[in-house]
């Protein structure tokens, strides 16, 4: 017998309390309360994030959330970025559109991360979405500027189109004129990552006239200095704005044209683009840096005076994305200056040569750590570190949610004390208690890792490189790190042990990746019969993995766990258990 | 097979300069006994590595069974080879680059032994740890000698004794061979920086990634040219990197079909008359390849296509009249 619950409300208003739950995360947890909370959640989420696009089918994602109107999909791991992942490996988008065409027409929003795009998706989405607002590509590929044309063609709401770091196969400039004369109400282009035939001038002068709510415009380095003053003249509202290339001749008129039309921007917050850099043309957006809060100059081949005169005008910069030209020197500025500063990212100037070519040290990370106390996520490219650099860098920010070093050449010792860096990035660990994202580098042994699993506790992605000595390593990640869900790991000595040994783990989280380690295929195999909720993926080009002893370590390894079976679209150069046939019958 | 054979196929102890390996190679390889006896031991190094012990590896400790699926390790069949996997993992690792060479149907695809591909030679010295750290009772004083200054050092010296022809057509010691993949830096950026020290310099170091099609292939694939020395190279990477689509031989989904393939056969038809390997070059003109010196190829190349014979048929006179106008 069930007693009706004194407190139960009608489903309109638990509906109407869900919806100021957006967070995908609560979200869920909200389904898992009891089953009618899980109907009704159900048929109200309108966001849908599914961090894996083969974790989950697309019709499973629609059958249980009927009315989403908004989805992001992630697909290749996050070592494709650094063609660590062949081509053709998968992550295609398309039999997602077509389910989605189906079934949820009123679709609204698509966030793609890393997967493959094509025309004929791109098309298919023009066509098939009448209320389509939003598209965002992030490090995807595999389309031209035909599939722009049919968005731009056909998506009358179109707000944002946000091409970031996409490889567009160039085709001609002309998609931009295929917005109809009537379309105005583009929010967010972000065309930065196109070629340099891919974008009509006048097409985007006119486009960036009629489109009065225009906040982000993120331009391609192919638009020159001289013409951007006549773009920005149509859009004095911008708030976020990205230059293409910022070299010009010196002449006095084209200097005080792009200064005049810059000042006349009085929202602006975010600054990006610089290619190219002719020193004498940063004066012209020094009166719009009181009020920056972003500023991404990891293009601009400025160096350190420059780049010190710039920030010192930027006092309530937020975030800063620069080429270690900044140096320590202009990082010691940067430190006195941006008291705000909440993320850093220094990128090499010349990651492959061998000797420094600028004298950015532990120095310009020490110093940031000491000046700016709201960092919190930080990317940085040195050629040397110290664990007392690292020691002091914890205690100084023990806020820091995201911390990424890259020591440019692997296996780096401690300059100072030649030993390995396993205190200092422990020391990390231990005094940043929220850290999410860690990214190892230098000479590491197994030490780091019990570091790691044993203070590490929210940390959710940690990628490594050329580290460690045993299975132990792994296994102290693996048994240690509870809310681990992505781990990444390259070039290091881990092997089946600790990989069979805390197989359960994987489950738990949403992502394995190990290239160049010392897995075995046997292994692999019987991780997978183990294991069905996980798809063990062996990339290996240099043919079947049973064509060697068993022993012999796989190139590739990725797993992941996955509620839709074994994918379909697999290159010839993923191995899976099923391509043993030794397996079939078991 | 034996494990000392394996060592010897890796050639640890041909490479003199990574001093430690062959250190380490005569004294393995001559006592069979002492790698059986590590291997033994190293099924208790698995049960101490789940106490989380910071036990230096090699100490024992009293008999413990690995809890695996609610079974015991010990009862998995030896073929699984847990006990002995770990050494032949690592040592079969960088076999890679060698068991290419010994591998391969005809041989065409041996690499040199300076042509040792950059993910070997950065994992020498991981070996070289590893190695040490199995085979050493008293590690930590190894460790730190391998973890310390002679390690670092060390594979810029091992790349530049390695790759002697790459730094002929580099300047010089200023550059190094590159691991794939690292630094972690996006393909964006690196042309963005490759393009940047073009126009400063002569010599752009960096890396070079083009577009490569095969007609009939279901997607594009992507090339370093930076990697590669000379044409042959070039060449013998593109045959093994579209061997896999036979031509004609894919399944109703456009996927090619995953046995079967016939490297031999691919090349009689690269070699033949049915495929010519041809490039885009900045002009956007399509030019066969091995038309003109490599490092003048290297420059102007913007993408690559594996085409048909029978549409190749323009592009011969052109490439040559080009020639002549750039001469």
């Amino acid at each position: 017998m069930h007693k009706k619950m004194a407190f139960s409300f009608p489903d309109e208003v638990l509906e109407h309390v869900f919806s100021f739950i957006q967070s995908d995360k609560d979200r869920n947890s909200v389904s898992l309360v009891c089953k009618s909370w899980y109907e009704i959640e159900r048929w109200c989420r309108r966001k849908v994030f599914v961090g894996n696009c083969y974790a989950v089918s697309p019709r499973m994602v629609i059958k249980r959330f009927p009315e989403f109107r908004s989805i992001e999909l992630k697909g290749k791991p996050h070592f494709a970025d650094f063609n660590l992942v062949p081509d053709g490996w998968g992550g295609y988008v398309f039999p997602w559109i077509v389910e989605m065409a189906g079934a949820v027409p009123w679709l609204e929003e698509i966030k793609l991360k890393r997967m493959v795009v094509t025309d004929e998706s791109l098309e298919l989405i023009a066509k098939s979405f009448k209320n389509f607002k939003v598209l965002i590509l992030s490090s995807c590929e595999g389309f031209s500027t035909d599939g722009l044309a049919a968005i731009a063609a056909s998506c009358k709401n179109l707000k944002e189109l946000d091409l970031r770091d996409c490889e567009v196969d160039d085709l001609s400039g002309h998609w931009l004129s295929h917005f109809p004369d009537t379309y105005t109400s583009l929010v967010a282009l972000n065309i930065s990552c196109l070629g340099s035939d891919e974008v009509s001038l006048s097409a985007l002068e006119r486009l960036v006239g009629r489109c009065t709510s225009l906040k982000t415009l993120r331009l391609n380095r192919a638009v020159p200095l001289d013409k951007v003053a006549n773009i920005l003249r149509r859009a004095p509202q911008l708030v976020e704005f990205g230059t293409g290339t910022y070299a010009a001749e010196l002449r006095p008129d084209v200097y005080s044209d792009f200064a005049g039309a810059f000042s006349s921007c009085k929202e602006l917050k975010s600054l990006s683009g610089f290619w190219d850099v002719v020193p004498d043309y940063l004066p012209a957006i020094y009166p719009v840096c009181s009020k920056l809060t972003s500023l991404n100059l990891s293009y601009a081949t400025i160096q350190s005076p420059e780049l010190i005169k710039l920030v010192s005008h930027c006092p309530n910069l937020q975030r800063l994305l620069v080429l270690d030209y900044i140096e320590d020197s202009g990082l010691e500025a940067l430190a006195s200056s941006c008291k705000d500063l909440q993320e850093l990212r220094v990128f090499p100037s010349d990651p492959f040569g061998v000797e420094p070519n600028v004298s950015l040290t532990e120095q310009g990370l020490v110093a940031v750590s000491s000046g700016c106390p709201k960092l919190q996520s930080v990317l940085y490219f040195c050629r040397r570190m110290s664990n007392e650099a690292l020691v002091t860098v914890a205690k100084n920010c023990p806020n820091f949610t995201r911390f990424r070093l890259c020591i440019i050449e692997p296996r780096t010792a401690d300059y100072l004390t030649l030993e390995p860096l396993d205190v200092g990035f422990g020391a990390i660990v231990q005094y940043c208690k929220d850290l999410q994202r860690l990214s190892l580098s230098g000479l590491l042994t197994d030490r780091v890792f019990e570091y790691i699993g044993t203070y590490a506790k929210k940390l959710e992605m940690l990628s490594v490189a050329f580290a460690g000595d045993s299975d132990l390593g792994l296994h102290h990640v693996l048994s240690g790190c509870e809310s681990l869900r992505k781990l990444e790991i390259r070039d290091c000595p881990f092997g089946d042990k600790a990989l069979l040994a805390n197989a359960a783990k994987l489950e738990t989280m949403r992502s394995l990746w190990m290239s160049s380690c010392a897995v075995s295929f046997g292994a692999c195999k019987l991780l997978a019969q183990k294991m069905p909720r996980l798809n063990v993926e062996v990339i290996d080009e240099r043919g079947p993995p049973d064509s060697r002893p068993e022993s012999c370590s796989v190139d590739k390894l990725y797993i992941y766990r996955t509620v839709a079976g074994s994918r379909f679209d697999m290159p010839p150069f993923v191995w899976t258990m099923e391509d043993d046939p030794s397996l079939q019958l078991s | 097979m034996s494990t000392p054979l394996e060592h010897d196929y890796i050639g640890l102890s041909e490479t003199s300069s990574w001093e430690r390996s062959s250190e380490k190679t005569p004294s393995s390889s001559s006592s069979t006994p002492s790698i059986e006896h590590k291997t033994t031991t190293d099924t208790r190094l698995n049960l101490k590595e789940t106490e989380l012990r910071l036990g230096l590896p090699g100490s024992h400790s009293p008999d413990r069974k690995l809890p695996l699926f609610g079974k015991d390790l010990e009862c998995n069949d030896k073929s699984n080879g847990f006990a002995v996997s770990p050494l032949k993992n690592l040592v079969s690792g960088a076999k890679r680059g060698f068991s290419d060479a010994i591998d391969a149907p005809n041989g065409k695809w041996g690499f040199p032994m300076n042509g040792k591909s950059d993910v070997d030679l950065a994992k020498g010295p991981v070996l070289a740890i590893s190695r040490a750290v199995l085979e050493g009772k008293n590690n930590l004083p190894a460790m730190k000698e391998v973890g310390a200054v002679s390690l670092s050092p060390k594979p810029i010296q091992d790349k530049k004794n390695h790759v002697p022809p790459a730094n002929e057509h580099s300047n010089g010691p200023a550059s190094k061979a590159q691991v794939v993949g690292w630094p972690p830096i996006r393909s964006f950026r690196k042309n963005t920086m490759a393009s940047n020290s073009a126009k400063n310099s002569d010599d752009a170091v960096g890396c070079l990634y083009v577009k490569v099609s095969m007609d009939g292939a279901p997607y594009l694939r992507k090339v370093d040219l930076k990697t590669y020395k000379n044409y042959m190279e070039l060449s013998s990477a593109l045959e093994k990197m579209f061997s896999c689509f036979s031509i004609g031989q894919c399944r109703s989904g456009g996927l090619p079909v995953r046995d079967g393939f016939s490297e031999s056969r691919l090349m009689d038809l690269l070699h033949g008359s049915e495929y010519v390997l041809t490039y885009e070059d900045k002009d956007d003109d399509w030019m066969l390849i091995g038309d003109v010196p490599w490092e003048m190829f290297i420059e102007s190349c913007t993408r690559l296509r594996i085409m048909k014979g029978s549409e190749a048929v323009g592009l011969a006179p052109r490439a040559m009249e080009k020639c002549k106008n750039q001469k």
